[in-house]
């Protein structure tokens, strides 16, 4: 993966404006790329399509303002604040806009990805000139109007103002301003008149949630629907050879029975009628290749992390002649197993696929990329795909994945009917898109009181790090420093889990740092410091944190939390890492009650440039620090003969409000463009409590879940 | 098919449904009543919390037959208005994240506030805790469930 760098482009090129044939102007913009030279808003509001806009702003005659955004939302807050950076250049008052979901009808978008954090960070540039540029030519307009020059105008809350005291509303001049050229230069605020950026705003889409109304994926239906369950392969290596499904048939409801692949589908009137049918298929399944096991990847992974099969990611020096030359060296490896997202929403795809159209509707945080593999896969034209997309009940990485929509596609295609494929849980916990199971063997040698090399080496199933992590904390902090990885193949399908790479990496590597400094004898929290010094100034460009940064969420921690100051009982870890472009520090403070660690609080310090939404923000802090827990805590999920040993929630345990530590937050308040806040402070939170506990129990973590290790007295790394 | 008849939010509907077929589907896919979610299927994770007879029930491992003269209240008949104290404090918190379980949250603290008006921090936990959030919106639910027992007092 590549560091991207979002392109500017001149204002003309990715903005263009209609009069809407209702009154209002339609300002249509493309985020990430030029717009086509044809392209042009339609004048009818009903007629919106995102082929070749990411988004629109209506502004109606009567002043108000309407976002269409079609970006998906996961539950990470998008949808509230870009709209809240376009409203802010735009300088309207929040209350008087209205954010609606553009429905897609389209196969040719960019960046409508819910992933990685990205879509503030990308999006923070482009919305502000959206928002500004629509701003100029209402004041344009209205200068035209009162023939003075525009440069004498300026507008408060949906209002232009003159140098004589004169006032136009942004609807009086709508009609004139869609006439107008898109102006090529317009002033973007200084950040301290923002009024709402750094306010709390609610959800938009909070009413709707209180009062379940149709929203997500699960809730999508129309007329002449049928709805698919499918019976998969129960193992990661198993075939079909054969089925019958006389009682599946035998039941009133069910309409068909299909297989397709190595997968039989049940299609029926009703869910409930389709969970029974597919209850009742008998198959026959062979395997065409080993069944693999958790014990067996424990010693695979061991023996990778043993051998010589590493592919080296980053080397600086020479590790192994610090190693020769040091005093000490401390070695120790950590463990992690796979993991299932567990969305609330279970994987779920409406398709319709008739001779000359494929319409898909469902929760995707990847509909481009998802249209043009169903297009591959039913071998249509992807100009005849259509997506849309509906909130989505939490993603976590699982919903980048299209295989729900293309198995509602084949269905449909086969069925010759509209139908939507519902997992149950089980179905969602077995046929996952997994965290690979991990581990990790962290060396670093040591002369003279100092860290001179440091070895990460990595063995994971199928495949974990990639490209920019090694350049993550503490790359260029130490002399000699090498990451190395090794990969086993499995059957078993692994990909991004919230935070992918890092979320078992950082605690991981604060684990380490935790202990190096107690075997040294020296301040937990001056160790990290002596080490970020020596990032100060680097000439290396692929350095991906900013030493300052992590220094002063950092020292604000220390600060905020008490850190050495705990109450009596009170015992403290600590943790700070960067992901995602933001820097995150925390503290969890745990208590033994019947001598049983309960972590009761997470400090959470968290630099991510401006925050647009306060509110939304820290709605996403609470949920990271808690999921990262919560997964470090409990998440424990193997295979046994292929098959998952963990199906719902009776055996899969999820962090529960009983269980919660109260995250207290505190924002680094600064200028720097802000930064995405979905993933970044989950990393950090296993290896805060990790050593809050190593603190009260004096056990040193080194495997998750730590619910199955924090028994074992025997040193486990 | 038989026929069942029930009353939900102070209505009555007439559903052709299995015996076995559980609320939650009757809801969601026989009366096109979604807000009330599906999670688990087995009563673990509290998404399809209603309420019968006012205690707070997981409708999925509730069998339409055996509701009969029962009265089913769903996320649907909180209020005509948003005007439940839980709904409102559920806004003035801004709760949810994804928001899919939430409707199950709102049920289970509307059972549970019914019956202890003035629940301390721990009640308030324990009360919740059969309700899945996989967003981690716990502290937000459990300040919301708080201020909700501050407006209705």
């Amino acid at each position: 993966m590549k560091n991207i760098v979002p392109p500017s482009f001149s204002r003309r090129s990715f903005i263009r404006t209609s009069a809407l044939a209702s009154g209002g102007i339609l300002i249509g913009f493309n985020l990430f790329q030029a717009c086509k030279p044809e392209a042009a808003p339609p004048v009818d509001i009903s007629q919106l399509n995102f082929n070749d806009f990411n988004a629109f702003i209506k502004i109606a005659d009567n002043g108000m303002v309407t976002i269409f955004s079609p970006n998906p939302e996961i539950g990470q807050g998008v949808k509230t604040s870009m709209p809240m950076i376009i409203a802010e250049e735009l300088d309207v008052a929040w209350d008087n806009v209205l954010v609606a979901q553009g429905a897609l009808d389209t196969n040719n978008f960019t960046r409508q990805v819910a992933g990685g954090s990205q879509s503030i960070r990308f999006g923070w540039e482009p919305l502000r000139q959206t928002g500004a540029t629509a701003r100029q030519m209402l004041i344009n307009a209205a200068a035209a109007k009162w023939g003075v020059d525009a440069s004498e105008c300026k507008t408060k809350n949906g209002v232009i103002i003159n140098a004589n005291g004169d006032t136009l509303g942004y609807g009086e001049v709508v009609k004139e301003a869609a006439a107008l050229e898109v102006p090529e230069n317009v002033t973007l605020k200084d950040p301290k008149d923002f009024k709402i950026i750094g306010k709390d705003a609610s959800n938009v889409d909070i009413d709707k949630i209180i009062t379940g109304t149709s929203l997500f994926g699960l809730d999508y239906k129309e007329e002449g629907m049928m709805y698919a369950v499918v019976l998969r392969p129960p193992a990661f290596g198993k075939k079909l050879e054969d089925f019958d499904a006389t009682e599946t048939k035998a039941i009133t409801g069910v309409h068909d029975v299909i297989k397709f692949g190595d997968k039989v589908a049940v299609i029926a009137k009703d869910t409930w009628t389709a969970m029974k049918g597919k209850k009742a298929l008998k198959a026959k399944w062979v395997s065409d290749s080993k069944l693999e096991n958790t014990e067996d990847h424990d010693k695979i992974l061991t023996d990778l992390l043993n051998g010589t099969a590493f592919k080296t990611m980053r080397a600086d020096g020479d590790v192994k002649k610090a190693f020769a030359a040091a005093d000490k060296v401390i070695e120790r490896t950590y463990e992690s197993p796979f993991l299932p997202h567990n969305c609330m929403e279970p994987m779920n795809f409406f398709a319709d696929v008739t001779a000359d159209k494929v319409r898909l509707v469902g929760p995707i945080q990847t509909p481009e990329r998802t249209a043009s593999r169903v297009a591959e896969l039913l071998e249509r034209d992807v100009k005849q795909v259509s997506v849309e997309m509906t909130r989505m009940g939490g993603g976590f990485g699982r919903r980048l994945y299209g295989d729900f929509a293309l198995e509602a596609a084949e269905i449909s295609k086969l069925a010759q009917k509209p139908v939507k494929v519902v997992y149950s849980r089980e179905d969602d916990m077995s046929a996952g898109i997994y965290r690979p199971a991990i581990k990790y063997k962290i060396s670093a040698s040591v002369k003279d009181g100092e860290i001179t090399g440091y070895h990460l080496k990595e063995a994971s199933v199928n495949s974990n790090m990639y490209g920019l992590i090694p350049n993550f904390f503490p790359a260029g902090a130490i002399e000699n420093y090498q990451v190395d990885v090794a990969n086993y193949d499995s059957k078993i399908t692994t990909g991004a889990w919230r935070a992918p790479y890092t979320n078992f990496l950082s605690f991981a590597e604060q684990s380490f740092f935790d202990e190096i400094a107690e075997i040294l004898e020296v301040d937990r929290i001056k160790l990290r410091l002596d080490l970020l010094q020596k990032v100060k100034g680097t000439t290396d460009e692929r350095i991906q944190y900013s030493p300052e940064r992590l220094e002063n969420v950092i020292k604000v921690a220390v600060e905020k939390s008490g850190w050495g100051n705990a109450k009596e009982g009170v015992y403290q870890g600590f943790s700070a890492y960067y992901c995602h472009n933001t820097h995150v520090a925390e503290v969890a403070d745990v208590v033994l009650e019947n001598d049983i660690p309960v972590v009761k609080k997470v400090t959470c310090i968290v630099d991510c440039g401006i925050v647009v939404n306060p509110l939304g923000a820290k709605n996403q802090i609470e949920g990271g620090v808690i999921d990262g827990v919560g997964h470090a805590m409990y998440g424990d999920f193997s295979f046994k003969d292929g098959m998952p040993e963990n199906k719902n929630f009776d055996t899969y345990r999820l962090i529960r409000i009983n269980e919660t530590p109260i995250v207290e937050t505190h924002f680094i308040e600064n200028d720097l463009s802000p930064t995405g806040l979905g993933e970044p402070t989950l990393p950090p939170a296993g290896a805060a409590v990790a050593n809050a506990i190593k603190a009260a129990k004096g056990i040193r973590l080194y495997k998750q879940p730590f619910i199955k290790h924090m028994k074992s007295k025997a040193p486990l790394g | 098919m038989p026929v069942y008849n029930l009353k939900i939010n102070g209505k009555s509907h007439d559903v052709e449904a299995d015996q076995d077929t559980p609320l939650l589907w009757v809801l969601r896919d026989h009366l096109d009543m979604v807000g009330t979610k599906f999670g688990c299927g087995i009563g673990q994770c509290g998404a399809c919390t209603v309420h019968v007879d006012g205690s707070a029930t997981r409708s999925c491992l509730l069998q339409v037959s055996m509701i009969k003269d029962m009265e089913i209240t769903t996320i649907e008949g909180v209020s005509d208005d948003i005007s439940h104290p839980v709904q409102q404090a559920w806004k003035e918190i801004d709760v949810p994240q994804c928001g899919y379980c939430q409707a199950g949250q709102i049920m289970s603290a509307t059972a549970f506030l019914k019956q202890n008006s003035n629940p301390s921090k721990s009640e308030i936990r324990d009360a919740m805790s059969g309700n899945i959030c996989r967003c981690a919106s716990y502290n937000r639910i459990e300040k919301a469930v708080e201020l909700a027992a501050s407006k209705m007092s």
